[in-house]
């Protein structure tokens, strides 16, 4: 069941819409960021509560590469492979990544530290190669660099 | 030089609050518009200003703004959206003012809202931009309190509420109709065109959807009128832009400079030239969608026409540099892959024709190429071209592949015959 707090922090969403399905991103937002991800028992109950049917939902949440409808981890790395990373060097970074943490993109730690996806530019291009661990971005990459920033992140 | 898009902002501190962007002119131009009460001369001015649309495609936005129908045709409520979910890769020029000057952006969403009679204001803001978010919020909670939002600004008997939407990833939201699509609640599909958003947009109402350095434009406009702000460009377009440079070059960065500052003068002088060790083969002018210019094209000037008269397009104004010790093959691959990734999968040409692509280039980049690839692969620049797909988004795939193919013929022959990729 939704709970009382996750129902108070959607309707805020929910009224700036016209209808309510359109404040349904921001309502899996809301779901993920307290439930972690979106499993097809908080998409049942969110759809109940928008009015919306449980497929027409999914297809909203499956569409969006940060609504996660399999479990992550505690953290979350986005590692930037669009073109300015690219050429300064992401496959590098990202290879270390992998090496370092045992997994490849798409997957998570076994102790659920750490799940490492690729994203599309992040827009710090004059800082590439870049990455996000959670909501903090990462930029001037270097192996080095790499384990001193992992360190932060219990 | 004058710089009035980033005066006030100080990159890596805190951006002004409301009592900073006031004391140094902001809200001026605000009260300015409404004592006027002229929303139609508003329009009028900014299309004089000759200002263009900064996302990329350079549509007058005067002009769009007259689109919204008005008076006795008059339908509300009447949308803004701000598009600034930059997701183009080699962009991050709508960061810096996201981030160093979020005022300066409200202040523009409620003239803009004013000239257009607009009802609601949505900032469409991805995701990954966590610290804009954070202090675009902060603005708007700042803007409400002092009665700049909300019911009858400052005793104009004028409403306007800002809202601001984070979105969940996916580069086709900033494509105009996806986006709306994302802020109803559904799948970014861009949707068809005609009806255009002005008349038929956001839940079929009248919506206007402008970039967010297009906005930050619109004080100074509305402050100081049209003439000043075409006399700060070296072109016919109106105003400064922000112009970036990103890649192997000695300071990667952003500038505000006069519209239509040379090639040269942004990679040169500003961006310090290449890195020692490091020489330029060709540049993006604008982004991932914008064809390959040669090295040889350092005096193109860097507004809307001149750098179409010379075969690209001026697209964010944030270039991105190839340089020698880059495989051509291999970063076309690396654009290719990502709009691959970032095909909605609604039409078919890009759906199919986007991965068919990937792997072709992938055989070439692998070593595994065939004389008749390159014939493949020219003929879906064509495939994939203006007229073949539903929205934008594979046709700017195609630019940088088929100026590439023209550009690095040899590259792609090279891999092709000795089968392997002469950079690894």
């Amino acid at each position: 069941m939704l709970t009382r707090e996750e129902l108070a922090e959607m309707d805020v969403e929910l009224a700036h819409y016209e209808q309510k399905r359109g404040g349904c991103i921001e309502a899996l937002k809301v779901l993920q960021r307290r439930r972690g991800w979106i499993s097809d028992q908080s998409l049942a109950e969110l759809a109940d509560f928008l009015e919306m049917s449980v497929d027409d939902l999914d297809s909203v949440a499956t569409f969006y590469n940060l609504i996660f409808r399999k479990p992550v981890g505690r953290h979350v790395i986005l590692v930037c492979d669009s073109v300015s990373c690219w050429a300064t060097g992401c496959e590098q970074i990202l290879d270390y990544l992998a090496e370092t943490l045992g997994i490849t993109l798409g997957q998570t730690t076994a102790d659920r530290r750490f799940t490492l996806l690729p994203n599309a530019c992040l827009g710090a291009c004059d800082h590439a190669p870049a990455l996000m661990i959670d909501a903090d971005l990462h930029g001037d990459l270097r192996r080095q660099k790499i384990d001193e920033i992992l360190a932060r992140y219990e | 030089m004058e710089r009035p898009l980033t005066e006030n902002i100080r990159p890596g501190q805190f951006p002004p609050g409301i009592v900073d962007y006031e004391r140094a002119g902001g809200y001026r131009a605000l009260r300015k518009v409404l004592a006027d009460a002229d929303p139609g001369g508003l329009i009028k001015t900014v299309t004089d200003s000759h200002l263009r649309g900064r996302g990329g495609a350079g549509f007058p936005t005067g002009r769009k703004w007259s689109f919204v129908p008005r008076g006795e045709q008059a339908v509300h409520p009447v949308y803004l959206i701000i598009n600034a979910d930059e997701m183009e890769p080699g962009t991050f020029k709508d960061r810096l003012l996201l981030e160093g000057n979020p005022h300066q952006l409200i202040e523009g969403i409620i003239i803009a809202g004013y000239a257009i009679e607009a009802d609601t204001a949505f900032i469409f803001l991805r995701r990954e931009y966590t610290l804009a978010e954070h202090r675009c919020a902060r603005a708007i909670a700042e803007a409400c309190e002092r009665g700049y939002l909300g019911r009858d600004i400052l005793g104009s008997g004028f409403s306007l509420d800002v809202y601001l939407h984070s979105s969940a990833g996916r580069y086709i939201c900033g494509e105009e109709t996806a986006l709306l699509n994302a802020l109803e609640g559904r799948r970014a599909i861009p949707r068809a065109k005609p009806p255009f958003p002005p008349v038929t947009g956001l839940w079929g109402k009248p919506t206007i959807v402008n970039n967010v350095e297009t906005i930050c434009n619109v004080p100074q406009i509305a402050e100081h009128g049209a003439d000043r702000f075409r006399a700060l460009s070296n072109s016919v377009d109106g105003g400064t832009k922000l112009y970036g440079v990103s890649g192997r070059v000695k300071k990667p960065g952003l500038w505000e400079l006069p519209m239509g500052a040379s090639i040269r003068e942004i990679l040169e002088e500003h961006a310090g030239g290449m890195k020692d060790g490091w020489a330029l083969r060709a540049i993006m002018p604008g982004g991932a969608s914008t064809e390959f210019l040669p090295a040889d094209r350092l005096d193109v000037k860097m507004d809307f026409d001149s750098v179409e008269a010379a075969g690209s397009r001026l697209g964010t104004g944030t270039m991105i540099v190839l340089d020698d010790r880059t495989c051509p093959v291999g970063m076309i691959l690396n654009l290719m892959r990502f709009f691959a990734r970032e095909s909605c999968g609604w039409c078919t040409p890009c759906r199919e024709g986007l991965p068919w692509l990937v792997r072709t280039l992938e055989a070439i980049e692998n070593g595994e190429g065939q004389a008749a690839d390159m014939e493949i692969l020219h003929r879906h620049t064509g495939l994939l071209g203006p007229g073949h797909t539903f929205c934008a988004l594979a046709p700017g795939a195609v630019e940088p592949l088929q100026s590439g193919l023209a550009l690095f013929e040899e590259d792609f022959l090279r891999h092709i015959r000795q089968k392997s990729c002469p950079w690894k």
